[in-house]
């Protein structure tokens, strides 16, 4: 049994009213999308807000849509599950319906909500665990304690990004728009993560997440999400990856990107994936040369650290393996990768 | 406190909960509704599988304020709204999970059940990788999960009013009673 730390449930109806709470109360306030992320943290003692605030009641934040220009408007509200099932984000954008449809379970993902995995706390295996369990371990530096069990001697908490979405979103250029205090700022996805595992993202405890925007993607668009987890039922990536591809009319690779989440605190984008594939044509012999050659320097920049669950050096062994199936997935239209 | 009216099984119920309680919480100790389990209470095991307007959902992860407004399933209503609906007995899914031996110890029941069933109002004939799919939640100690997956195709094909192959085991099992029985 464990139960939440007491707190208040406040339920403003618009944004500027849930931004007001949040400011007014700083570092005692907590957002609460669908909870499947800020519930257990909480029953972890790992955030103890006095004031939760629901954002359910906010109609505003729930919307799924897609912009006269063809962008993807998904709203901070919207379910992980509407987000995965939606046709025209399978057809236009796949690696971010591939990477909604492997998101924890089907009841967590019919609670959990995109805007909640875009502000997913970073996990780590020292860290996600009961106060108890925490406190026999003397505790750690991202919270209550003063040392990492990670990296020994180091002064900075590396736990992993966890959020299939991310990786998926920063892959089709996506951004976040947040309403604060001071009003609505749009930044690339790219730009919200740092490398600090304490806090790794770059927006005040007072800012909503109030929607993800997702540029239209062209006709020779093609992608594709690859996780690796212990149960394919359930599990946090050990390793995720989405790759993009974009193609021209003759079916050559245009541009490429393939990004990365569950090494480090940020998802990270792996360099010169474009110039490696583009002018091969996927289902070629230079298309899967190039495909290896990708999959080889993210084999060689990865450095998995034993921060999630999973053996470092087997998620080491795996991220070659993952890079090139996606990559290739992906040329040939065809996705998720799922090796179980 | 906050004095909700939860709508759970069909009926209105109204509690006095604190915002911190959980949904499963009201529900086993405000209700007396100890059907839906209480096992890891952090949103890995699927133990706590309710109904929320349709949806399998985690109890131990919602807040019962939340749940206000919304229909609530539990696992003690399933029969019920069976005989509301003309039907008799226990939900033919309860009772396919009956026949096929499709628990050992029953913890996960309540749960497999209910996502079971939003599974079969949504799609009446899944094949076996949805029910899969569907079930990905609700993790089972004990059964190894075959007879559970044979159960629910027993109960979609009944309800179609199709023959379903008889399980290999169950061939097995009427055998090995013929012989220990006098
Ligand atoms: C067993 C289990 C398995 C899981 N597996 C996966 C998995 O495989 N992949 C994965 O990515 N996730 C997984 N999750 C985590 C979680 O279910 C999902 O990430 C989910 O999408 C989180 O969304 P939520 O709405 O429930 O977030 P919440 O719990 O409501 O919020 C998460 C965090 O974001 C903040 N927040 C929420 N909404 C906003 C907003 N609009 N603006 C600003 N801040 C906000 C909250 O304060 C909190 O810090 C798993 C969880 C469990 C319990
Ligand atoms: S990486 Fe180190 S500091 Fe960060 S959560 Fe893990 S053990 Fe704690
Ligand atoms: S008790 Fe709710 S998921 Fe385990
Ligand atoms: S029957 Fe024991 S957990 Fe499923």
């Amino acid at each position: 049994m464990l139960r939440l730390p007491a707190f208040e449930l406040a339920r403003p109806r618009t944004v500027e009213e849930a931004v007001g709470l949040l400011a007014e109360h700083g570092d005692r306030a907590a957002g609460l999308g669908g909870g499947t992320d800020l519930v257990p943290n909480m029953k972890h003692k790992l955030v103890t807000p006095e004031v939760v605030v629901s954002l359910a009641a906010i109609p505003e934040l729930g919307g799924l849509a897609v912009a006269e220009d063809g962008t993807l408007v998904i709203g901070a509200m919207c379910p992980i599950a509407k987000l995965a099932a939606e046709e025209r984000v399978g057809a236009g954008w796949p690696a971010v319906a591939q990477a909604a449809s492997l998101i924890a379970s089907p009841q967590l993902r019919n609670s959990g909500t995109l805007g909640g995995n875009v502000m997913l706390d970073t996990r780590c295996r020292w860290l996600n665990q009961t106060f108890f369990w925490r406190k026999s371990l003397g505790f750690c530096l991202k919270k209550d304690g003063s040392e990492c069990h990670v990296v020994s001697g180091g002064s900075r908490c590396v736990a992993a990004a966890s959020n299939d979405s991310a990786p998926a979103l920063m892959s089709v250029g996506a951004s976040a728009v947040f309403v604060g205090p001071d009003g609505r700022r749009e930044l690339a996805l790219e730009e919200l993560w740092s490398t600090d595992g304490v806090r790794n993202k770059r927006c005040e405890p007072a800012e909503l997440l109030v929607e993800v925007r997702v540029p239209p993607t062209a006709a020779g668009h093609r992608g594709a999400y690859g996780k690796l987890r212990d149960r394919g039922s359930i599990d946090f990536p050990l390793l995720g990856c989405a790759v993009r591809l974009d193609l021209d009319a003759a079916g050559a690779v245009l541009d490429a990107d393939a990004v990365l989440v569950a090494l480090q605190a940020r998802p990270a984008r792996l360099r010169g994936c474009a110039e490696l594939v583009g002018g091969t044509t996927p289902g070629s012999p230079e298309f899967a040369a190039a495909a290896r050659a990708v999959a080889e320097r993210a084999g060689r920049k990865a450095r998995p650290l034993p921060n999630v669950p999973g053996d470092a050096e087997y998620r080491h062994a795996m991220v070659p393996v993952l890079v090139r199936r996606t990559l290739e997935a992906a040329g040939a239209g065809g996705g998720p990768v799922h090796p179980l | 406190m906050r004095v909700v009216t939860l709508r759970i099984n069909g009926d209105e119920r109204e509690i006095a909960v604190r915002d911190h309680w959980t949904l499963l919480e009201a529900l086993r100790y405000e209700l007396g509704l100890t059907g839906s389990k209480q096992g890891c209470d952090k949103g890995d095991c699927g133990a706590c599988t309710v109904l929320v307007d349709g949806e399998p959902t985690l109890a131990c992860v919602t807040l019962a304020v939340l749940a206000e407004g919304r229909e609530i399933t539990t696992i003690e209503g399933l029969a019920p709204r069976h005989r509301a609906s003309g039907g008799e007995g226990a939900d033919p899914l309860q009772e396919a999970f009956d026949r096929c031996g499709a628990l050992q110890c029953g913890f996960c029941q309540p749960g497999t059940l209910l996502s079971a069933r939003a599974l079969l109002d949504r799609t009446p004939r899944p094949d076996r990788e949805a029910i899969r799919a569907a079930l990905a939640g609700n993790l089972c100690r004990c059964t190894g999960y075959t007879q559970i997956l044979e159960a629910i195709e027993l109960a979609a094909g009944e309800a179609a009013g199709v023959e379903v192959p008889t399980p290999e085991w169950m061939a097995d099992l009427r055998r090995a009673e013929g012989t220990s029985r006098p």
